[in-house]
């Protein structure tokens, strides 16, 4: 039995320590707004926070979590960057098929959180890691550019 | 989640009090909302229109009969019912239709339902218009009757019905107007009334999609479902012989461990309680394959045997006055040869598909794009009537063609895999990215040559084009239609409708038979006849020392909407004013009935070419949704130019050899260029967006590169003949 902490409440999940973060929220924890794309930390599709970092879940196993805060897309919109950034998301109509858009939005807070206000080399460093085959990637610069705006 | 509900349309009406044309599904399905349960009598009470759900609580739902796949179908289609109700656009919900090719089909295809060829909303233009209409109709009818006025004394502005003083939302008058004859004839709006078409309707889908509340297949979970995770041959064409799963059932979490075999596909599955289980224990299979039958060419072979083969004469697609002759006798020609890759759709959502069985057919979810192509073939498999094979739709994670397959692959595989536990447990069959990548239907390897003449005044004067691949209609519903003498229409698009006034024109095809599996990929025919076409004229251009945006206007009098959309794009990009260190390359194609035209500037650094930017015009007919057209443009140049730079699918000895994002390289953001959209103003009827920006992107950057350097670039993709981008 693993236990973690899952957007703020304390979870268990019964599985093997090796077994990836991702698979664990969606399929043990039904937290089905983190994707899977790759299984190789190629696509940022698995995105989600480590104690507020942007981590591949699809290859962190779930062991090496430990009792660090996890938050994903679930929860995210709760706090102010994140409601800032979906809010973005939808004004500068970044999604299309919206496969993807959980893990940029989670890149994107993370990117926000630490820089308030990015430059768009700032943006690419942080968003190339995450694909989008629908390639809203200029949308999705406008709408973090929009968030950083509205005073995140 | 699955609760099966039959009711009558009537029934549903007293029951609820809504207006519902056509049939209703209790469960709602909010816009986020999970999977919904389908009347397995859904058939039997269908009034004409089945598109629209007014609920007492003011929601107006249009049901969508097109997959929604990034596209905007169900912005698109629920904005055409929306102009004619006059609702107001916060009260529209979007709900997938379920496959029934009689209510639902694509008006373009006869008795089918699918979605493709960028048609989504080109057919339904009428269909949805005429539904919102009647509707409207109908709530003006009961509130005439609920305050005993004349019907023209009622106004209906923006979801509120008034007269005088009275007023009434659309929730509040929906019983009382479901019980209204549904009028036979409506008319509707003339366009300059239009209040919602022309404007950038926020999507439905977008919030649920920047939440991670949307529901796609990969999102489903039945009560008691495994998932299925399968071993396929490492070759296509190669059978399983046997499997040994000793390690595989060892496993934890790991129930079941079968062979399937399918028409389209075969293998083993691994069935278990998560993914990551049945992957494990997929990983610890052995199995041993005949491989007598298997495909074992490479892409170099592959392209040798095809450059043999465009030195024959090939099945004519297009003929005008006499090219041999005309190449004879030209002052000046010159020629060149154009070779493309196999590509992989690689859609974010990898292939995947849940069944459930039950006792005389199956429940299918699925982001489903060939409903009643796949209909069939599952029913074939299992044994039943088609109409026993219901499916639910959901969001798709992208496509680009690649869930309309027209052999249902992955549906059938579902089934198979379903049917061979004995129908002991609903199975979602979820591929990796690897099965993904490996499991075929790509966009098939082309060669073309090109031979172009000019006369002393440096006129052109005769075209030759031959062009060699796969067929990818050949075997499929679509066949008697599109395969007309050979001539698969699908490999000629773009090439035989080449607009360009040139007296002497042939275009020759061959179409070997290879044992790769093909499929559409967006844009079709015209992802490589655009690129041979328009990149082979700006080298024409370029013998003949003539500006190549004046020489494509000088040949298109008889073809003045692409004249259009190139004038515009020239006019925008600045076309005839140089800008310091940017060279610029231009193109323009009409892909299903939309015409786009596009300039690239590129500009030189040591670490590459740079994209600078890209100017596109549009002209789709009725802009339904400007900002949507934008996005699908956008999309469209993305996806192209990934292909375009790096996007190749190779085989090895009948092995292919990519198996994931680190080599099939995709586009990312850094890579990615402003792109400006223009639409040209029209009061055509709208044709579709999905699909053809994509085309245009590739030739206008070869051109911007050939402008800058002098070289021309005729192998896709650019990285394979060295070209690299700077970020």
């Amino acid at each position: 039995m693993i236990s973690l902490n899952v957007n703020g409440k304390p979870v268990q999940a019964e599985v093997a320590g090796d077994t990836p973060l991702l698979w664990v929220l969606r399929d043990h924890l039904e937290l089905t707004g983190t994707k899977f794309g790759c299984g190789m930390a190629l696509c940022g599709a698995c995105t989600v926070h480590v104690d507020g970092e942007p981590v591949r879940s699809c290859v962190t196993p779930v062991a090496a979590v430990g009792s660090r805060k996890i938050t994903t897309i679930e929860s995210i919109g709760e706090t102010r960057i994140g409601k800032a950034v979906q809010a973005a998301w939808v004004a500068e109509s970044v999604p299309q098929c919206g496969y993807c858009q959980s893990g940029q939005v989670m890149s994107a807070v993370a990117l926000l959180k630490a820089n308030s206000t990015p430059s768009d080399a700032d943006i690419d460093t942080a968003m190339s890691g995450n694909l989008c085959r629908c390639a809203t990637y200029p949308r999705i610069r406008a709408a973090i550019k929009r968030a950083a705006r509205a005073g995140t | 989640m699955n609760t099966i509900v039959n009711l009558s349309r009537r029934d549903f009406l007293l029951v609820s009090g809504g207006l519902a044309l056509g049939f209703h599904i209790p469960q709602s399905l909010a816009q986020a909302g999970p999977a919904k349960a389908l009347g397995a009598d859904s058939a039997a009470a269908f009034s004409p229109n089945a598109f629209i759900r007014i609920s007492p609580d003011n929601t107006v739902t249009v049901i969508v009969k097109h997959l929604e796949m990034g596209q905007g179908t169900y912005t698109g289609l629920p904005t055409l019912v929306a102009e004619e109700l006059d609702a107001d656009w916060s009260q529209i919900r979007a709900e997938g239709a379920p496959a029934d090719s009689k209510q639902y089909n694509n008006v373009f295809w006869g008795e089918v339902q699918g979605t493709g060829g960028s048609t989504a909303l080109a057919n339904s233009y009428e269909q949805l218009r005429q539904a919102g209409a009647t509707a409207r109709a109908m709530l003006v009818a009961a509130a005439a009757e609920k305050w005993q006025v004349p019907v023209s004394a009622i106004r209906v502005d923006r979801g509120l019905v008034s007269t005088g003083g009275k007023r009434a939302t659309f929730g509040e008058l929906a019983a009382d107007a479901a019980n209204q004859a549904v009028p036979s004839d409506v008319k509707l709006k003339d366009p300059k009334d239009f209040v919602l078409i022309g404007k950038p309707a926020v999507r439905t889908d977008a919030r649920a999609k920047s939440n991670g509340t949307a529901i796609f297949t990969q999102d489903v979970k039945l009560p008691g479902m495994l998932t299925a995770v399968v071993l396929h041959p490492p070759r296509f064409g190669a059978k399983l012989k046997t499997f040994d799963a000793t390690k595989a059932k060892q496993v934890k979490g790991v129930e079941q461990v079968v062979a399937f075999s399918t028409p389209a596909t075969n293998g083993v599955a691994v069935l278990a309680k998560d993914y990551w289980s049945a992957k494990t224990g997929r990983d610890a299979l052995t199995a041993e394959w005949e491989e007598s039958t298997a495909f074992r060419l490479g892409s170099a072979e592959i392209m040798n045997d095809y450059k043999s083969l465009a030195g024959k004469p090939g099945l004519s697609a297009r003929k005008d006055g006499d090219v041999d002759a005309a190449l004879k006798g030209a002052a000046k020609t010159l020629e060149a040869a154009y070779e493309f890759p196999y590509l992989a759709h690689a859609s974010m959502e990898p292939m995947n598909c849940v069944v459930k069985l039950d006792g005389n057919g199956c429940e299918i979810w699925n982001g489903e794009q060939f409903q009643t192509v796949d209909q069939a073939a599952v029913a074939k498999l299992l044994g039943v009537e088609p109409g026993r094979v219901r499916i639910n739709q959901l969001y798709a994670g992208g496509s680009f063609g690649r869930r309309a397959n027209p052999h249902s692959d992955y549906l059938l595989e579902a089934a198979a895999i379903a049917k061979a536990a004995n129908g002991s447990a609903p199975v979602k069959l979820v591929w990796g990215r690897e099965d993904d990548m490996r499991a075929g239907y790509y966009r098939p390897m082309y060669y073309h040559t090109l031979k172009a003449g000019l006369d002393a005044q440096g006129n052109l004067v005769a075209w030759k084009h031959v062009i060699v691949g796969q067929s990818i209609l050949a075997g499929t519903a679509f066949e008697s239609f599109a395969v007309k003498d050979g001539i698969d229409a699908s490999s000629v698009e773009g090439a035989a409708n080449l607009p360009y006034a040139i007296p002497n024109l042939a275009v020759e095809l061959h179409t070997p038979t290879i044992g790769v599996p093909v499929q559409w990929w967006r844009a079709v025919g015209s992802t490589h006849t655009a690129y041979a076409t328009e990149s082979f004229l700006d080298e024409v251009a370029r013998e003949a020392k003539k500006d190549p945006f004046e020489l494509r206007r000088s040949l298109l009098d008889k073809h003045p909407r692409h004249r259009a959309v190139l004038e515009l794009a020239a006019q925008k990009a600045g076309w005839g004013s140089p800008k310091e260190g940017v060279s610029r390359g231009i193109a323009v194609h009409e892909s299903f009935s939309t015409y786009v035209a596009q300039v690239v500037e590129v500009s030189g650094t040591d670490a590459g070419v740079k994209i600078e930017r890209v100017v596109c015009a549009v002209d789709c007919g009725v802009a339904v949704n400007p900002n949507i057209i934008a996005m699908q443009m956008e999309s469209g140049i993305g996806y192209g130019l990934s292909a375009a730079l790096t996007g190749a699918i190779t085989l090895k000895d009948g092995v292919v050899q990519q198996s994931n994002f680190h080599d099939y390289p995709v586009l990312r953001m850094n890579q990615m260029p402003p792109i400006e959209v223009f639409i040209v103003p029209s009061a055509e009827k709208p044709t579709g967006v999905g699909e053809p920006g994509t085309p245009v992107i590739a030739p206008a950057l070869a051109n911007a590169i050939l402008a800058m350097q002098g070289k021309p670039v005729r192998t896709l993709p650019m990285f394979s003949q060295g070209v690299t981008f700077a970020t």
